[in-house]
């Protein structure tokens, strides 16, 4: 198995996140591809967290060799800041469904260009 | 150990949750001046003792640099928390009347707590000398300016809001990415110790992929061209106070963090970046100042004027030398107080007239003499005319220019400061040579002039004494320089 296979994958996870992003026009499709954007960093921080044979880091007399917790806590944070950056988009497309009548971009474009 | 480097930040953060709580609108109102004002005398306390002193160093529930959060603020952090508490003040009195007129009663209080989350927030990014801490802070403050948007009276506002959260978000996860290349890279989280392993580790694939998402990152948050688009929706859309404070000091923000990285720290080798930043600082200038010719709506037309000034701003970095560091360290303030002077106008004509657009802006020196006043200051001072702020920041701007030997550039910023000259002719021509529709004086009330003025005469002051300005714009870029190479 190749060194960077992990990071290969994340990226390609990103990648794909950031496709839906741009090539789905539902909102709600939208944010699930920013949202598995956002879960591929998370991934990416939880791997270089990781130590080859490296144990959970909870101290214990028999274990040598930890992997880092840092990027765990860090990761724990941002996961807050993504859950909070998914409540308002979905608080957002609520209110755009309600002025607009529709979630599409195509059609709230249409809606802006008649104003 | 003194509390001050933390104080702005926490007043402003802890109001928030305080006006919620109170829920009422008058109120709310009262705590977010008061903060506002303490946080500016805080953050000038900040900027005296950093301009004796040197650098202020805290340590967030007293934990030590490489462990905890620490707050770090040199000169350029000081120079940013004074701007920004500054115009977050003007704007906190001002915002009044703006929102009791153009946001519906149910929502005035969380107009107040966005605001001063926001505002916290943007303190807290420029006072971190923790990566991952300003993350948080720069994401807090986007959040909340998401909010601030959809506030705005136009449904299109919630279609502006959500187009900038869905390429906020994007910027934000890139320079998240970044942060955790740097860490992998490193093994810390503090900038100055990041900039001093850095050094050691030397240039590698994975240094240069994390500065280029962290640039992306910043710049996608800057909005510079091409990555604009989110801008002029949300700057014509939001609340007026609203877009007055975020055109003040969010990009700026976002610029603050461009310079850090760059040159706190990964150094200036990497500024063969510079060729990529004056082409795009170009094209932003003229594309910006071409497009705003032609709105209709004010708001809109200085939204488009802002991505052209950013566009100056980020072509003076790409200078890469002192002058040009100076000109944005200097545009970055004078910028601020022309966009908050006439945003803050416009706020001031949707209050008296309803809307921002050429039909109500015609005639507008008999009908708002004190308010057009200002406009036309702010324009001159846009434009670049001698005698205000504007014209110091071109001077430096077009010297560093000439400086690289680079006589096209400098011509060709000069067409694009005539081409704002047009859309700011534009503007003085409908404010005082049309006749006005209903020549009825109907001044803006003190409580909105006030600021509006203070704004403008600002932009006048600050054209004529340029001691203060540069002064401690000369001490940045040295501490910066000097620190960088």
């Amino acid at each position: 198995m190749p060194d960077q296979l992990a990071y290969w994958l994340i990226i390609g996870l990103m990648m794909v996140g950031l496709y839906i992003v741009i090539a789905h026009a539902n909102l709600i499709k939208k944010i699930i591809g920013l949202s598995i954007m956002q879960v591929s960093v998370f991934m990416l921080y939880i791997g270089i967290g990781y130590i080859e044979g490296g144990a959970i880091p909870i101290i214990d007399a028999k274990t040598v060799l930890y992997s880092n917790p840092i990027p765990h806590v860090l990761i724990l944070t941002a996961i807050v800041v993504g859950i909070a950056t998914v409540a308002l988009a979905l608080a957002l497309i609520i209110r755009i469904n309600e002025a607009f009548g529709t979630i599409e971009e195509e059609e709230l474009a249409e809606g802006a260009g008649e104003q | 150990m003194s509390h001050l480097p933390v104080l702005p930040v926490l007043i402003l953060l802890l109001t928030a949750p305080v006006c919620l709580i109170i829920n009422r609108a008058s109120i709310a109102w009262l705590m977010t001046v008061l903060a506002s004002i303490l946080a500016l005398v805080c953050s000038w306390q900040i900027l005296v003792q950093v301009l004796s002193t040197g650098p202020l160093t805290y340590a967030l529930d007293g934990w030590e640099a490489p462990y905890g959060i620490e707050y770090r603020i040199d000169l350029m952090s000081a120079w940013m928390l004074l701007i920004i508490s500054l115009l977050g003040s003007l704007v906190a009195l001002f915002s009044r009347q703006s929102v009791e007129y153009e946001i519906e009663p149910s929502r005035r209080v969380y107009f107040y707590v966005a605001y001063l989350l926001c505002f916290g927030a943007l303190m807290g990014v420029v006072s971190s000398g923790d990566i991952f801490h300003i993350f948080v802070m720069l994401e807090i403050s986007a959040l909340s300016s998401y909010t601030l948007i959809a506030m705005g009276r136009n449904k299109l506002a919630l279609w502006a809001s959500f187009q900038y959260l869905i390429l906020g978000t994007i910027g934000a996860t890139f320079i998240l990415i970044g942060i955790g290349l740097i860490y992998a890279m490193t093994g810390t989280l503090n900038i100055a110790d990041i900039a001093e392993r850095l050094e050691t580790v030397g240039q590698s694939r994975t240094v240069t992929t994390a500065f280029v998402f962290m640039a992306l990152g910043t710049l996608l948050k800057l909005a510079l061209f091409p990555l604009h688009l989110w801008l002029p929706n949300a700057y014509t859309y939001a609340p007026s106070a609203a877009s007055a404070f975020l055109a003040a000091t969010a990009t700026k923000v976002a610029l603050y963090l461009f310079i850090r990285f760059t040159y706190t720290v990964f150094g200036t080798d990497f500024l063969p970046m510079s060729t990529i930043l004056v082409a795009l600082g170009i094209t932003a200038a003229v594309a910006g100042s071409l497009i705003a010719i032609s709105q209709n709506n004010l708001k809109r037309m200085f939204a488009y004027s802002s991505v052209a000034q950013i566009g100056y701003l980020v072509l003076g970095l790409g200078m890469a030398n002192q002058t040009g560091l100076s000109s944005t360290l200097i545009h970055t303030f004078n910028h601020a107080l022309m966009k908050g002077a006439l945003f803050l106008s416009l706020g001031a004509v949707v209050y008296r007239l309803g809307d921002s657009t050429f039909k109500e802006l015609s005639g507008l020196g008999q009908r708002m003499p004190l308010t057009m006043a200002a406009i036309a200051i702010a324009c001159a001072s846009l434009v670049g005319l001698p005698g205000t702020a504007g014209f110091i920041s071109k001077w430096y701007l077009v010297s560093a220019a000439i400086e690289n030997d680079w006589w096209l550039l400098a011509g060709t910023i000069l067409i694009s400061s005539l081409a704002t000259a047009v859309y700011a002719w534009r503007v003085i021509d409908a404010g005082y040579f049309q006749p006005a529709t209903n020549p009825q004086k109907s001044e803006a009330p003190i409580g909105m002039l006030a600021p509006v003025l203070l704004l403008a005469l600002a932009n006048i002051y600050f054209g004529l004494n340029t001691g203060f300005t540069l002064m401690v714009v000369d001490g940045i870029t040295s501490d910066l320089m000097g620190g960088g190479q």
